[in-house]
């Protein structure tokens, strides 16, 4: 029982480790990167991704931002700490929960739809169309998703610092009775520009996880209608747990 | 001229193609025929550097591309264009997109001089001023006429069709089968058709060659493979094994 258990995290480790490992082949050939991309590609692509996600992305850390002042406020309170508060929760949103928050919303909405575009482009044999056009898959396809979203996430992650601090900031002043001074006074004495910075290059490796998972599921689909669903989910796990577990070495460098 | 030499493709063990030598002359329309399975596509899409034999070699006018990376392979796949099965046009472009994307890619002329080429090729397989459609309001025939279009843009040498004709009905069929003639007599280009149809092959054919079994088990022009005694040849030429079986068959019922 224990044993076969083991055996299927050992066997979906291996496999995470082996996408990893070909996605990085994806970039062994340096051909495609050397060429102009497409800017037009590249501002479509943005455009797209960042207004699909921004509401979504608004919506989400909003409400992180107020349940964790509920909570923090609650405990802090207790033991007099209040004049933290603020700093707490803008130290906490700057430099784990928008970046990674926004990483999983973005990687859900727009990791599955670069996924299912390209799947259904490789199960309907327009991958392979391109490469007899003598157009590189990579640097068509790939190369523009993947700037946009090392582009994009980190704009996404600066309104979600901005709107998660200030759903903060009327939990406590509306509702758990802090001042507003005192809130906005802790941030100024609590955080550093290293906390809003280090988000953001956060942001930036999650958005090119996002983007080459994305990329790399849709490219390798399985044919048949159903190979692109599977590839469009099996995208969005794997991005998130890439993205749980990068944030977890990025914060070790960023953050000594 | 495409020739291929001892050529073999397995796909994770399972063998496909087999020791395939064939030679395709320049200007020539060969017609691959075979039950599906047998491997067609695949000899199409390592003509084309899509897939990379197992062993063998593949000459394309004097080039052997078997071990091209993929940058040298582009330079010769700028002399071929493919007519996929399922057509596979681009569904996020318009029909005069897509058979302007290779000029666009590859050459610096004008807008106005691809429009232009744009309106002469689909005038060429009969869907002058259908550029600002979309794919997927299109039929499947008329799907393989643009695919066919988006192929000729560039101005090929070779034109490789994969089952241009399947799925389509007679009167399509047969109007795709003039195209492949009538492309190959104004253009002048090498053509290997994919095809499932005896009537379609001996209509366009100069030399059909027959896989099966992963193998070219018969080669020949029309009228050779029509007298050819191979059994499995005239199985699939009348779909009975002797071509007089079915005939006997009819008149033992009637009895
Ligand atoms: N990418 C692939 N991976 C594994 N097997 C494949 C692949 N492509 C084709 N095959 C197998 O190779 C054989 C020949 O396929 P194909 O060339 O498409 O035949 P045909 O076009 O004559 O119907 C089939 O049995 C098919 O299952
Ligand atoms: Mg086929």
């Amino acid at each position: 029982m224990l044993v076969a258990y083991l055996e299927k995290i050992g066997r979906g480790m291996i496999a995470l480790l082996e996408n990893c490992g070909r996605i990085v082949l994806l970039l062994s050939d340096p051909e495609p990167f050397k060429r102009r991309p497409n800017m037009n590609h590249v501002l479509h692509q943005m455009a797209h991704l960042g207004v699909d996600s921004l509401p979504i992305v608004l919506l989400t850390i909003l409400f992180t931002g107020m349940v964790m002042t509920v909570q923090i406020s609650h405990e802090f309170i207790k033991y007099g700490a209040q004049s933290s508060v603020g700093g707490v929760i803008a130290i906490a949103m700057g430099r784990e929960l928008a970046p990674v928050l926004t990483g999983v919303v973005v990687a859900g909405r727009v990791g599955a739809a670069i996924t299912a575009e390209i799947g259904s482009m490789k199960v309907t044999e327009q991958i392979d169309a391109l490469r007899v056009m003598a157009i590189s898959p990579i640097a068509y396809l790939v190369v523009p998703r993947l700037i946009a979203c090392m582009m994009m996430l980190p704009l996404l992650v600066v309104f979600a610092d901005v709107i998660g601090t200030i759903g903060g900031y009327l939990v406590a002043t509306l509702y758990s009775g802090i001042g507003s001074f005192t809130f906005l006074q802790s941030i100024k004495v609590f955080t550093v520009v290293n906390d809003v910075t280090g988000g953001l290059v956060k942001a930036v490796v999650f958005g090119a996880i996002i983007a080459l998972v994305g990329c790399y599921k849709g490219l390798n689909a399985p044919a048949g209608a159903e190979g692109v669903g599977k590839a469009t989910t099996g995208s969005v796990v794997a991005s998130i747990i890439l993205i749980f577990v990068s944030n977890y070495f990025l914060s070790l460098m960023l953050y000594r | 001229m495409i020739k291929l030499v001892n050529l073999s493709m397995n796909y994770q063990g399972k063998q496909v193609l087999e020791n395939i030598n064939l030679e395709i002359a320049t200007g020539e329309t060969m017609v691959i025929i075979g039950p599906s399975g047998s491997g067609k596509s695949t000899l199409l899409r390592l003509i084309v550097g899509l897939v990379r034999p197992t062993s063998g070699e593949i000459w394309i006018d004097g080039q052997e591309i078997s071990q091209l990376k993929e940058a040298e392979l582009n330079q010769i796949r700028l002399r071929m264009g493919m007519v996929f099965q399922y057509s596979a046009l681009f569904d996020s472009m318009s029909v005069g997109e897509n058979v302007a994307f290779g000029l666009r890619q590859h050459t610096s002329m004008s807008e106005a001089e691809i429009a232009k080429v744009v309106s002469r090729k689909l005038r060429m397989v009969g869907l002058f001023g259908k550029e600002n459609i979309m794919p997927n309001e299109l039929s499947g025939g008329m799907k393989k006429r643009v695919s066919l279009a988006r192929a000729i843009a560039v101005n090929p040498q070779i034109v490789l069709y994969d089952e241009p004709t399947a799925g389509l009905d007679p009167i399509m069929s047969g109007k795709i089968d003039r195209l492949i003639t009538s492309t190959r007599r104004i253009m002048g280009v090498t053509s290997v058709v994919v095809t499932h149809h005896m009537s379609s092959a001996f209509s366009i054919a100069d030399r059909i060659a027959m896989i099966y079994g992963g193998r070219i088990i018969e080669l020949g022009t029309v009228d050779e493979f029509r007298q050819s005694q191979d059994p499995i040849v005239q199985q699939f030429i009348h779909g009975t094994k002797t071509p007089g079986l079915l005939a006997r068959r009819r008149t033992k019922t009637e009895c």
